[in-house]
């Protein structure tokens, strides 16, 4: 039980480098969109709002579809990508990691936005009266002030992202060591008379992989939290 | 000079200020919470922008809206303390202290360890705002300010949040930032015995105008101000000069220019210039020298003014100075004494006020010389 075999570590460790991956490259984005839709008004910007918050009332089959539209080989992005660059991200892991990033970006914008909306404007004002120029006041206040909350949304994120299914089958399917990932694995095996014990333990590896990333989140929001607040 | 002519809209509020304060002093910004006062002074900081007008601090242009001149906060060089402190929670206090010094240079303005010696914040250093009392907060802004080294300091009622222990602690240093550093300091409150203490020009605010400014005493003394000043509070302020101690009965004296006030003792060195404030209400007046009678000051003077319309009772305005130098002195009494006493404006009376009506809010220090 306690072993794994080479096509479980194979799927854990895909699974950990999608959710990773995903995270790290969509967090400046998710950023910037929390900061814009914190921050600012402009002329439609409740589309924006409602479209970044698309995928997380869309089937994910839809998502997956949409991807596949978009960045497919022949897509309209997809085929620009590869003829340019030389890069795609059909049926391969960085497709999986995109279809999870899109899926948890919602979640990730969600919770910088509250975050940043809780920030004291008042603070920024006194650092700007003390010589602060706007960037300065983002780095040295606004920032780290907003730091438990970039924190919960990158975990939340990565977990999404674990977690993701409907859309990464759709756009980039089910491949051993490219795109099947833990949820994958396991849905496979359930389609598969007599797996049940394998199922199971794919099923208790999900449940671990998710335990560990919400008890660290907590732990680390708690740290950051009191250090933000300048509680000892 | 300070010089200010800005126009705002607000919503329904509407600002529309203009006047020139000098650049030394405390000018205090006075009036009703909503006059406008704490706008006036984010215009100024830059922290909000006029619609029209024209803001400059010592010749240089801060704000002209014909000129489409805008200098951004941070480069204005103005220190703010702002109500609640707005302490950074995530910096330790000498962080807090330290964060405006970028701006500033190492080697302009007061440095790092007189600023810490004059506010008495030594010990406090490595804590976290967190870990502080309200007074302690406000030392450390008005230090933060201060270290930015601005050429205009302005406080925002920062003592409102305080109790009166903690205001009694904040406001020598407040004395001291005026008498040690020559910094002018713009002062908003509506807390008449902060501008007795601290103001050396007064500005009264009222509905986004600037309603009156000008000497506190000038400006207490006038009758058809009282709205603004306070009604209930009412009084007027006089300039005296502490001449004398009196051990055996553990009086003071204070003289002005008309005579003396007895008080109860002051701890304070004979010379020492002090603003009094004398309510309306502990006013007495008598149309003959009172004789057998337990009250110690007496003063004579003539009526100068009376306002009569304000239901059962009478606000009179009294000279109780020289011939060449004027001292105003208001009463409040019923107007039924008003009628029997048949009072009328140039008629002589005595006034009295009571030596135990005096406290310790009634004084405030001003740094003009001594007046007699």
């Amino acid at each position: 039980m306690l072993t794994l075999s080479p096509a479980e570590i194979d799927a854990l460790l895909l699974s950990l480098r999608v959710g990773v991956v995903s995270v790290a490259a969509s967090l400046p984005f998710a950023l910037a969109c929390a900061f814009l839709l914190s921050r600012c008004d402009f002329p439609g910007k409740s589309l924006i709002d409602g479209v970044v918050h698309l995928p997380l009332v869309l089937p994910p089959v839809a998502v997956g579809f949409g991807l596949l539209i978009l960045f497919g080989r022949n897509g309209m992005i997809g085929s620009w990508l590869y003829a340019a660059f030389g890069f795609t991200f059909a049926f391969n892991w960085k497709g999986a990691a995109l279809a999870s990033a899109v899926v948890a970006f919602p979640l990730s914008v969600r919770a910088m936005r509250l975050s940043l909306d809780a920030v004291d404007r008042r603070l920024e004002a006194a650092a700007r009266s003390l010589g602060a120029s706007r960037w300065r006041v983002l780095a040295t206040i606004t920032l780290p002030l907003t730091a438990p909350g970039i924190l919960t949304g990158a975990i939340l994120g990565f977990a999404r992202s674990v977690g993701e299914f409907g859309a990464t089958i759709t756009f980039v399917s089910n491949i051993p060591g490219q795109t099947r990932t833990l949820p994958l694995a396991l849905y496979e095996l359930t389609q598969i008379p007599g797996s049940d014990a394998a199922a199971w333990r794919l099923a208790i590896l999900s449940v671990l992989v998710a335990l560990v990333a919400l008890i660290a989140s907590e732990f680390l929001a708690r740290r950051v939290n009191r250090r933000v607040k300048g509680i000892p | 000079m300070i010089e200010i002519a800005i126009e705002k809209r607000l919503g329904a509020f509407s600002l529309d200020a203009r006047f020139a304060a000098p650049d030394s002093g405390i000018t205090a910004l006075f009036g009703r919470s909503g006059a406008g006062k704490t706008s006036l002074v984010n215009a100024l900081a830059g922290l909000i922008r006029p619609d029209r007008g024209r803001i400059a601090v010592a010749g240089v242009p801060l704000f002209d809206s014909e000129r489409g001149i805008d200098v951004p906060p941070e480069k204005r060089r103005l220190g703010y303390v702002f109500q609640e402190g707005r302490l950074f929670p995530h910096y330790s206090v000498r962080g807090n202290l330290l964060y405006g010094r970028k701006r500033a240079g190492d080697t302009d303005g007061p440095s790092f360890d007189t600023i810490v010696a004059l506010l008495g914040i030594a010990d406090l250093l490595e804590r976290r705002p967190a870990d502080l009392s309200g007074g302690e907060k406000q030392r450390v802004a008005i230090g933060r300010a201060l270290l930015a080294s601005p050429r205009l300091l302005l406080m925002d009622e920062p003592l409102a949040s305080l109790d009166a222990t903690r205001k009694a602690e904040i406001l020598p240093f407040i004395e001291r930032l005026r008498d040690e550093l020559k910094l002018p300091v713009f002062y908003v409150s509506h807390e008449m015995d902060e501008i007795i203490r601290l103001a050396d020009l007064l500005v009264l605010v009222d509905q986004g105008k600037i309603a009156a400014m000008g000497e506190v005493e000038d400006l207490t003394s006038r009758l058809d101000l009282w709205p603004l000043t306070g009604r209930y509070e009412a009084g007027a302020v006089i300039r005296t000069t502490l001449r004398g101690h009196d051990t055996s009965y553990g009086l003071s004296e204070l003289a002005f220019p008309g005579g003396r006030l007895r008080v109860t003792r002051l701890e304070l060195p004979l010379g020492t210039p002090l603003r009094v404030r004398i309510r309306a209400r502990d006013v007495v007046i008598a149309t003959e020298r009172p004789t057998h009678l337990s009250i110690r000051n007496a003063f004579a003077g003539t009526i100068v003014e009376i306002q009569a319309d304000r239901g059962p009772q009478v606000d009179l305005k009294l000279d109780i100075g020289t011939a060449e130098r004027p001292v105003m002195l208001l009463a409040r009494i019923t107007l039924r004494a008003f009628q029997e006493l048949q009072l009328a404006p140039g008629k002589q009376i005595f006034a009295l006020v009571k030596t135990v009506s005096f406290d310790r809010h009634s004084f405030g220090r001003h740094i003009d010389n001594e007046v007699c």
